[in-house]
C-alpha cells in the first residue's frame, strides 16, 4: 500500500473560455488514505466557471471512493449551472455515473425527518394501548367461541397436534420441573427450621414444606418455568407462522387459526398444568423431605406423618385449581403474542418477550385475586 | 483476460452422508459471467453455499485467485470473504434496519470511512440499483424487487471482485427480471467484477451467461460446462438439451 501514489485531485485556474480542468491522479480507494480534493460543499467553489472538464491525470486505480465524489461535483456543477465534461475518465466510472442517474429519485420517496411532539407520542401510545386492550379482549371471546365449538364437536384442529404440544409441554418439561420444585422444597425446608428451631418444633418443617407446596409454590413455580418455556415457544412458533404467511395460508383455506393454532396449544397446557404442579408438589415435598431427614435428624415416618396430616385433597385441589387458570394465562399470552405478531424477525422477537412478560405479571396478579378469595370463602 | 478466479477441483458436497454433487470441477474466469443450472434439487444453491464459504466442502478444494479458501487461516477467509459480495434469493436484508442501515453495516466494519462519507456510499449504491431516496425505508415496506435490488445494493457495498446471484429473477415480473439482468450486465462491465449466477430462468441464462456448469441430479455430478448458447448448438448431451429447450426434446 505503500508505493501506491495518493489521490489527488486539482482544479486548474479558469481559462479563457470559462472552463476549469479538474485532474484526478493517484489510487482513488476506500481503503486507502483520504484522498486529497477541493471541498464539493466549499462556496464558490466552480464561480466563473462555465464548464468543468473532469481529466485523467494518471489515476492508478479507482472505487466507489472516486464515483461518489464525481458524483458530488456533478452535484454542485449542476446547481452552479456548470457544464459537466467527463469524456477523459475511465470508461467504468463514466457507465456507473450514467446508471446512477438513470433511475431519477421518485418524487415523494425521501422521508422526512418526522418530529413528533411528547405529547402526540404520549396520545399515539395511548391509543395503541386502547388498540391493543381491544384485540387482547377480541381474542380471548374468539378462544371462547372455539372451546365451544370443540365442546359441540365442531372445532377443526387436528388431534396428533394436540398430542404432539401435550407432549412437548408435559413430560418434556419434567426435567426442569424436578430440579426447580426439588430446590424449591429445600429452600422452604431451609427458612422453616431457622424459626422453628427456636422453638424446638423442627418437627413442624414437614408442615411448612407441605402446605408451601401444595398451595402455592408448586402451581406458581410451575407457572412461571411454563411461561417462560412453552408460552415463548407458542409465541415463537405462531409469529414465525405469521411471518412465513402459513397463517394466512390456514384462514384462505378456511381454517380458523383460532381453532386450528391456538385450541391445541390452550387445551394442551389447561390439561398438562395441573399435572405438572402435582409432580412439582411431590418433588417439592421430598426435597423438604431430604433436608428435614439429613439435617434436622427427622425420621422418615415422622416426616411422612407430619406431612399427611398437615394437607388434605381441598389444599391440593386449591393448589391446583391455580395451576389450570395459570396453564390458560400462559397459553392465550403466548398465543396472542404469537398470532398478533408482525411480519419481520425482530417482530418475532418482540412477541416472545411480551408473552413471557405478560405471563409471568398475569400469574401474579392472578395468584394474588385466588389467595385473596381462598381466604374470604375460607378455602 | 482469460486469468483464472474462482477454481474448483474435485469437489465433493454432502449433508452428513447423503450425497448431493461429486467430483465437480471447473474454472470461473475474471470477469465471466457464469452460470450455475440445473433442474431443482440438484444442489446449485449448496454449491453457491460452498463457493461462499457458508459450508465446507466433503472433499476438494475452492481456490480464490490461487488461494485455496477452507486452507487459508481464519484472517485470511475474512479478507477473502470481504472481497465477495452476495445477493440471496429473497434479498436476506436484516428486517429491523432500514435499508441505509443494511448498507452501513459492512461499510462501518470494514472502511475507514466517516459517516459522512458511508452516506455518500450509502446514497451511490441505492441509485446504482435504481432506489434513490429510500435511504429510511424499511425492508417490510418495499416489494420484493425492491428488496432484491437492495440486496444488491448491500452485497455491492464494500465493491466486491466477485458478486454472486442467488436466483436472481425468482419472484420477479419479466420486465423487471429483464431490467436485473441488464443491471447484472451492467456491473460487470463497468465495475469488473466476476458474476456468479444461480439460476434456471433460460431468458438470463442466454443473455447473461458466457460460461456455466450444468449440474445433474441423477447422476450427481456435473455433465457440461461451457458457453451456454454454445451448449444449445452443439452439446449432445440429451438431458443438457431438453433443460436448455424447456423439456422439448431436440430435433423436435
Amino acid at each position: 500500500m505503500t508505493d501506491t501514489p495518493s489521490a489527488t485531485c486539482t482544479l486548474s485556474a479558469t481559462g479563457p473560455d470559462g472552463s476549469r480542468d479538474a485532474v484526478f491522479a493517484g489510487a482513488w480507494r476506500t481503503d486507502a488514505p483520504a484522498p486529497s480534493k477541493p471541498d464539493p460543499a466549499a462556496p464558490d467553489i466552480l464561480a466563473g466557471c462555465r464548464r468543468l472538464r473532469l481529466k485523467d491525470g494518471g489515476i492508478s486505480a479507482w472505487d466507489t471512493s472516486l464515483v461518489v465524489y464525481l458524483r458530488q461535483l456533478a452535484a454542485v456543477a449542476r446547481a452552479a449551472g456548470v457544464e459537466l465534461d467527463d469524456t477523459a475518465m475511465p470508461e467504468g466510472v463514466r457507465r456507473l455515473l450514467r446508471l446512477a442517474d438513470a433511475v431519477p429519485e421518485r418524487k415523494g420517496a425521501r422521508r422526512e425527518e418526522a418530529r413528533v411532539s411528547w405529547l402526540a407520542r404520549v396520545g399515539q401510545r395511548a391509543q395503541r394501548g386502547g388498540a391493543d386492550f381491544v384485540s387482547s379482549v377480541r381474542f380471548i371471546g374468539e378462544l371462547a367461541q372455539a372451546f365451544g365449538a370443540m365442546l359441540r364437536g365442531k372445532a377443526r384442529y387436528r388431534k396428533s397436534d394436540l398430542l404432539a404440544v401435550m407432549q412437548e409441554c408435559g413430560p418434556g418439561a419434567l426435567p426442569i420441573i424436578s430440579l426447580i420444585s426439588v430446590l424449591v422444597g429445600m429452600i422452604l425446608a431451609f427458612l422453616g427450621s431457622v424459626q422453628l428451631k427456636m422453638f424446638g418444633a423442627e418437627v413442624f418443617i414437614a408442615n411448612a414444606v407441605a402446605v408451601g407446596m401444595v398451595r402455592e409454590m408448586g402451581a406458581l413455580m410451575t407457572g412461571i418455568i411454563m411461561a417462560g418455556r412453552t408460552g415463548a415457544a407458542f409465541a415463537a412458533r405462531l409469529g414465525t407462522m405469521q411471518v412465513n404467511e402459513e397463517v394466512d395460508a390456514l384462514q384462505t383455506l378456511g381454517f380458523s387459526p383460532m381453532e386450528f393454532l391456538v385450541l391445541p396449544r390452550a387445551l394442551a397446557l389447561i390439561l398438562m398444568m395441573p399435572l405438572l404442579a402435582l409432580y412439582a408438589n411431590v418433588l417439592g415435598i421430598l426435597g423438604g423431605a431430604l433436608i428435614g431427614i439429613l439435617m434436622l435428624d427427622l425420621t422418615p415416618a415422622q416426616y411422612y406423618q407430619q406431612t399427611l396430616g398437615s394437607i388434605n385433597l381441598q389444599a391440593i385441589a386449591s393448589g391446583l385449581i391455580k395451576a389450570s387458570v395459570f396453564g390458560v394465562l400462559v397459553a392465550m399470552s403466548g398465543c396472542l403474542q404469537g398470532i398478533r405478531c408482525g411480519r419481520s424477525a425482530s417482530a418475532v422477537g418482540e412477541a416472545t418477550t411480551a408473552a413471557v412478560v405478560n405471563a409471568i405479571v398475569y400469574i401474579v396478579v392472578a395468584d394474588s385475586i385466588i389467595s385473596i378469595v381462598y381466604v374470604m370463602t375460607g378455602f | 483476460m482469460n486469468e483464472a478466479h474462482v477454481s474448483v477441483e474435485n469437489l465433493t458436497m454432502a449433508y452428513g452422508d447423503f450425497l448431493i454433487q461429486k467430483d465437480l470441477t471447473f474454472t470461473i474466469n475474471r470477469g465471466d459471467i457464469f452460470i450455475i443450472m440445473g433442474g431443482s434439487g440438484c444442489g446449485k444453491s449448496t454449491l453457491l453455499r460452498h463457493l461462499v464459504g457458508l459450508k465446507p466442502p466433503a472433499r476438494g478444494t475452492v481456490r480464490y485467485n490461487g488461494v485455496s479458501f477452507w486452507d487459508a487461516s481464519e484472517p485470511e477467509r475474512a479478507k477473502l470473504m470481504q472481497k465477495i459480495g452476495i445477493l440471496y434469493q429473497s434479498g436476506a436484508l436484516w428486517s429491523s434496519m432500514t435499508l441505509a442501515e443494511n448498507i452501513a453495516i459492512p461499510l462501518e466494519a470494514y472502511t475507514t470511512l466517516s459517516p459522512a462519507d458511508i452516506r455518500e456510499v450509502i446514497a451511490l449504491k441505492l441509485a446504482l440499483v435504481g432506489l434513490s431516496g429510500f435511504e429510511d425505508y424499511y425492508p417490510s415496506e418495499i416489494s420484493g424487487g425492491m428488496r432484491k435490488r437492495a440486496g444488491l445494493a448491500r452485497a455491492m457495498a464494500l465493491d466486491p471482485d466477485i458478486l454472486f446471484f442467488d436466483e436472481p429473477s425468482a419472484g420477479l415480473d419479466p420486465v423487471s427480471a429483464k431490467l436485473l439482468d441488464d443491471l447484472i450486465l451492467e456491473l460487470r462491465d463497468s465495475l469488473g467484477a466476476t458474476v456468479v449466477v444461480v439460476t434456471h430462468e433460460l431468458a438470463s441464462i442466454f443473455a447473461i451467461g458466457n460460461n456455466s456448469v450444468f449440474l445433474d441430479p441423477e447422476t450427481k455430478t456435473m455433465i457440461a460446462q461451457g458457453d451456454p448458447n454454445h451448449l444449445l448448438s452443439s452439446c449432445n448431451d440429451p438431458k443438457v438439451q431438453k433443460f436448455l429447450r424447456r423439456g422439448v426434446e431436440a430435433g423436435a
